[in-house]
């Protein structure tokens, strides 16, 4: 079967996400618990007794009556325990220092983002990584939680904050008012929607439980930074909320009735730049506040508060308000809680706990009778029930004191070890899966490397040996061995395994494809060593290489190694930035080559020499294209300056683009060594600057529309317009900016109109872009239409992009725009690079620019809020998808910039979309492969959920968004199949 | 081809290694705590001086581009103004591509610059006394087969050397070893010092293996 080589390049991009797909299901653990069960009163231990008759099996009754928990979004550690603290929130600091309190600093674990750590904090388990995901698409935790727990015991929970809690727990709430968290410019009006509710509930008496989520503070780190000025009086609104909720419950305290508890907590912290998500030390470290008036301090100073795990909380609330502990919790009791109790109830309380935990350990661990924490467990409950005993004999001694207080202390350590071996459990891998997975990957990668000179020779076509692997005993045999694999893995592994869950019939498929794809590999090659061994040899073939394709290869291959190390992953910008600049001097060193040795006319032989002239003549042909072009779009002087002056401007545009990469370099400072140094970014977005940044958001719309609209047709030229000035006003609505007539500020809205008008244009004109290239399959002599229709809809991505991108990137858009044009207009058709190494420049500068955006490896770059552009509320697919464009708009415009240039480049050479599809897919496919292999190495690295899990998500997105890329190229390039066969 | 040719140049190099040497060794016995990373800044002026001297004197004495003509006095002077001229826009030439590629604009511009000047005395001034003050020239050594003689071999690898060991040094920078020796811009010059000696090890040895394929054309 002979397919094209672009047919190719999309089918092994399609089966390589599957391949990735089965190893991201076996890297990401889904937690491996009882999903559906949840704890119930019938379900807990009575005490052990040692054959004594113990009178107490139900559940303890609850410590506190009224419950209060003020969680603060993004509350730093040092925010109340450092010199922020002390300055901004006195009454807390007195509460720390003197009250009936006890701090603690409690740890979050990455991903830390709001969702998974509310999670964390109600069902005490700690979420997969891949809950990050779910972050943007919240649904009922089905989990067993307090919440639940409290629902079902028929407390009546009070909610106010944010709408993340609404959507985990609809019903849950007796009443609730939720804000949402995605307009992030907002700080005062969502704490505002929580607190105008304190009065009325404080005053009432209908409640057990009171939930608030403060958003302000989260909203302040991301816009200007943990040291901005807005945090102080953020600090103090907060700390003047805990003296009214504190006050309001001292005053309600009766005697004799149970005393009410305050948690104070954050769900994560901040890093230095306000954002989160990562584990960072400033993002992981939250306080912990517990206050109660049964907590009585021994007259000791107030020492440094103690670090617990952030999962630690919600056995301890379940035990104060009287619930069963979540099934799934992996916390400990905190023992200064329930230190003022009696011995009896403390033992009886860490025996909950206990067995709690151990009972999770069974269920997810075969072995678990041989974990030293269980052991340890068995040991402590035995001692526990000998303690009974004698206690419930009337033994009150000293003795029975200090032996309670030793198996207090057997308890707490067994807790310990427990939990920490189900903290291990979490981070299983499902072997197998990642193993088929990345076998998959691996043979497409190889297919692809051994078409290569197939695939990249004058027909772009590649030979697909279909019929000898199937009826080959190979094939066969491979489908035996991996079926018997199958079966023994299956039947003896004891975790849970994705692969061996599936139907059978999906799994005999996949092992088809793989041996298949081994068959093909193998027939390939061997029939490249017959053609290898035939005699008409070309003797040449390695000295062809030129400097610049040494660099474009071993930069390429040196970047896919450096992301073995985690630091060159974090800091991946540089990398690109430093083989984008070599790449700019290396043109420009072809460039000085090319006039200098051309002007001298020195030749070094005449081989040269006559090669030169032919060149020369080429240029001119080039440049009378070019004239043609240029008279249309510009105007009469700018073209004769250019043609007078073309070998200056020719040998200066590489220089213009290494600067243009050096300012945009100092505009987005990205990844996490060098990321505090200020950039022009900030100091654009800084309030003060507003009339610098509305200055340059007018230019670089302005530029964007000289810059593009050349190649458009007219309707689109005017749409174009149209929705550049909707970008413009959508900004002044949401106050980025300001009208030139426009003093200050005054009302922001969401801009939601102006936002969707510019929809509307980016919609027409990308709608006339596919009606022309339709029209240009349909009329086949139709050329023009098909690359007027590739820019247009290469157009309608850049006025999304205008829209969606945060207002000071917009320079990198006009940069990007720049640099394309320029490297088309004077070095690519001048020095006549053929399509392998111009999709290989091109996809540089795609990451290059993925980086000058702003982004990063780590998820907290991601521009949540674009999502939202134009949108009233959360609508999942349009959020998804906008957020991914925004993300992802620096590689897809050079891509797409990409295929219109190899469309321009077909009248040369017909296959050059064929043999840019073929490049491009085997440049992605690549570091994909290796990164993977990379990943299964180094599973058990210290940062492997920080640094390198993130980095295989934006990898594996990159993936997908290339196939479609890869879709676009084949499509197009049928036409050309098409046309060149009529 | 020349063996006596090849034997100069050896023996050239062999001088230019121990000028690098020297600028280690020598500066301890005369200044107070001179260290290589400590007091970086100094060494790399010492380095660049001394290597930029040996050149000097090799063209002096060796007379690697010997031209049949006599020379006057004032073209002399003439071609060695425009020599330091060429020097001096060398250095703010690096001094620019540095800053390209990243350096900081404001914050430490002498180690840059001297940075610069170490990159210059390696590459420039050896091409200054090869080749002479001839732009054209340069660029036809540094394209492919653009070499006219053993001379014009070793300039092209001595330079790429330097150039990629400088080039290459800069990686380490990203990593968060947290050592001295990663700091602006020490690894660089180092791994352009390196590179340098390497490369005035590596010319005559491949000049030699090679020496049956050279043909160089007459002047
Ligand atoms: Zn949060
Ligand atoms: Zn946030």
């Amino acid at each position: 079967m002979r397919v094209g080589s672009s047919v190719l390049a999309c089918c092994c991009l399609l089966l390589q996400l599957l391949g990735l797909a089965l190893f991201l299901r076996g890297f990401f653990p889904v937690p491996v618990r009882s999903q559906s069960r949840k704890n119930s009163v019938s379900d807990i231990p009575s005490e052990p007794s040692a054959g004594a008759k113990s009178n107490w099996t139900a559940l303890p009754s609850p410590l506190f009556k009224k419950t209060v928990i003020f969680l603060i979004d993004a509350f730093r550690q040092d925010f109340v325990f450092g010199p922020k603290g002390k300055m901004h929130m006195p009454y807390m600091t007195e509460m720390v220092e003197k009250g009936t309190t006890h701090s603690f600093i409690a740890k979050a674990t990455a991903p830390t983002v709001t969702m998974p750590r509310i999670k964390a904090l109600t069902t005490g388990s700690i979420p997969g990584f891949i809950d990050i995901i779910m972050n943007l698409n919240s649904q009922e935790l089905l989990d067993d939680n307090l919440i639940w727990q409290a629902k079902q015991a028929g407390r009546r929970i009070v909610f106010y904050g944010d709408d993340t809690w609404i959507r985990l727990f609809p019903k849950h709430f007796v009443e609730h008012d939720g804000t949402t968290s995605f307009f992030v410019s907002d700080f005062t009006e969502v704490d505002y929607n929580v607190t105008r509710h304190l009065d009325n509930v404080l005053s009432r008496n209908d409640w057990d439980i009171l939930i608030l989520h403060y958003l302000g503070l989260d909203h302040i780190g991301h816009l200007t930074g943990p040291h901005s000025h807005l945090v102080g009086p953020k600090l103090f609104e907060m700390d003047n909320v805990l003296k009214k909720i504190h006050t309001s419950l001292m005053v309600k305290e009766e005697d004799g009735s149970l005393p009410s508890l305050i948690v104070v907590c954050g769900d994560h912290g901040m890093s230095e730049t306000g954002s989160h998500g990562g584990s960072s030390d400033e993002e992981i470290e939250t306080p912990l506040l517990l206050i109660s008036s049964s907590f009585e301090r021994k007259g000791e100073p107030a020492k440094a508060p103690d670090i617990l795990q952030q999962t630690d909380l919600a056995p301890t609330l379940a035990i104060g308000l009287g619930l069963p502990i979540p099934r799934n919790s992996l916390g400990t009791l905190i023992h200064p809680v329930i230190e003022q109790k009696t011995m009896r109830e403390q033992l009886r309380y860490f025996h909950l706990n206990g067995y709690q935990l151990s009972t999770l350990l069974r269920e997810n661990v075969e072995s678990s009778e041989k974990d030293v924490g269980f052991e340890q467990f068995k040991k402590a409950e035995k001692s526990h029930g000998n303690w009974i005993k004698l206690y419930l004999e009337g033994n009150t001694s000293e003795v029975l004191t200090n032996l309670g207080r030793k198996v207090l202390k057997q308890y707490i350590e067994a807790l310990m070890k427990l939990s920490s071996s189900l903290s291990k459990q979490v981070a299983e891998y499902d072997m197998y899966s990642m193993t088929v997975g990345a076998i998959i990957t691996l043979e497409i990668l190889f297919l692809l490397l051994l078409s290569v000179p197939n695939a990249l020779c004058s027909r772009a076509e590649f030979e697909v040996p279909l019929s000898s692997p199937f009826f080959s005993l190979l094939f066969y045999l491979l489908c035996l061995v991996l079926a018997a694999i199958h079966v023994i893995v299956c039947t003896s592994t004891e975790n849970v395994c994705f692969f061996c869950s599936i139907s059978w019939v999906m799994a005999i498929g996949i092992m088809t494809l793989m041996s298949a794809l081994c068959c093909i590999i193998l027939s390939t090659f061997g029939k490249m060593l017959s053609n290898a061994k035939s005699p008409n040899k070309r003797p040449d073939s390695v000295s062809l290489w030129s400097e610049l394709d040494v660099i474009l290869l071993m930069g390429t291959l040196g970047h896919v190694l450096s992301m073995g190390a985690s630091s060159f992953i974090e800091e991946e910008h540089q990398t690109w930035y430093f083989l984008v600049n070599t790449l700019c001097l290396a043109l420009a060193q072809n460039m000085c080559r090319k006039y200098f040795l051309v002007k001298k006319g020195n030749p070094i032989d005449l081989a040269t020499h006559k090669r030169t002239d032919n060149e020369g003549a080429y240029i001119k042909e080039i440049y009378d294209m070019h004239k043609k072009e240029m008279r249309e779009e510009r105007l009469p002087i700018l073209s004769r300056f250019v043609k007078d002056h073309e070998k200056w401007i020719a040998l200066s545009s590489p220089w213009a683009i290494l600067i243009c990469c050096r300012l945009l370099r100092s505009l987005n400072q990205t990844g996490v060594q060098w990321i505090h140094r200020p950039d022009f970014g900030h100091w654009l977005t800084s309030s003060e600057h507003k009339a610098e940044l509305s200055f340059l958001v007018a230019v670089s719309l302005v530029m964007i529309f000289i810059l593009i609209q050349g190649r458009c047709s007219f309707v689109s030229k005017v749409a174009l317009a149209f929705g550049l000035l909707g970008v413009y006003s959508y900004r002044a609505a949401i106050g980025h900016v300001l009208y030139p007539w426009q003093q200050s500020t005054k009302e922001i809205s969401k801009g939601i109109t102006e936002a969707r008008f510019v929809y509307i244009f980016v919609l027409g004109i990308l709608i006339t872009g596919i009606k022309d290239l339709i029209k240009s399959q349909v009329i086949i002599t139709d050329s023009k239409a098909k690359s007027v229709g590739l820019w247009e809809v290469y157009c309608g991505l850049v006025l999304l992009a205008a829209l969606l991108f945060r207002p000071h990137n917009l320079a990198v858009l006009v940069f990007c725009l720049l640099i394309q044009s320029t490297l088309t207009m004077f070095i690519w058709k001048i020095l006549k690079y053929d399509a392998a190494q111009v999709t290989l420049m091109h996809y540089w500068f795609g990451q290059a620019f993925f980086f000058f955006q702003g982004n990063s490896n780590t998820i907290s770059t991601v521009d949540v809020s674009a999502g939202f552009v134009g949108l009233d509320n959360y609508i999942e697919v349009p959020a998804v998808f906008l957020t991914v464009f925004t993300t992802y708009s620096g590689p897809l415009l050079w891509s797409i910039h990409l295929l219109c240039y190899l469309n321009s480049e077909s009248s040369r050479l017909s296959t050059s979309i064929a043999h840019g599809c073929y490049c491009y897919a085997i440049i992605r496919s690549l570091p994909v492969t290796i990164y993977i292999i990379l990943i299964t190495v180094l599973r058990y690295h210290l940062f492997i959920w920080s640094v390198f899990s993130p980095k295989l998500l934006y990898e594996v997105i990159h993936l997908l968004i290339s196939v479609f890329v890869c879709l676009f190229f084949t499509a197009v390039d049928k036409n050309q199949m098409a046309k060149s066969d009529v | 081809m020349d063996e006596t040719e090849i034997r100069r140049l050896s023996v050239g190099h062999v001088f230019s290694i121990l000028a690098v040497v020297f600028s280690l060794c020598i500066p301890p016995l005369f200044l107070d705590n001179f260290s290589l990373l400590e007091t970086h800044v100094t060494w790399l002026c010492i380095c660049s001086a001394c290597v930029a001297a040996v050149n000097v004197i090799l063209l002096l004495t060796l007379k690697p581009n010997p031209s049949s003509k006599r020379i006057s006095f004032g073209t002399k002077v003439n071609k060695f103004s425009k020599s330091c001229i060429y020097f001096l826009i060398s250095c703010l030439l690096f001094h620019g591509i540095i800053v390209l590629y990243g350096a900081p604009l404001v914050e430490s511009v002498p180690e840059t610059f001297i940075f610069s000047v170490l990159l210059s005395s390696l590459t420039t001034s050896r091409c200054l006394c090869i080749l002479g003050p001839n732009f054209p020239a340069w660029v036809r050594v540094f394209s492919r087969d653009g070499a006219m003689s053993v001379w014009d071999h070793s300039l092209q690898i001595t330079t790429v050397c330097s150039v990629v060991g400088a080039w290459l040094g800069a990686f380490p920078i990203p990593l968060d070893w947290d050592r001295p020796w990663q700091v602006w811009p020490i690894s660089c010059s180092l791994g352009a010092t390196f590179g340098y000696m390497c490369g005035l090890l590596l010319a005559p040895a491949w000049i030699y293996w090679n020496r049956k394929k050279l043909t160089y054309k007459s002047r």
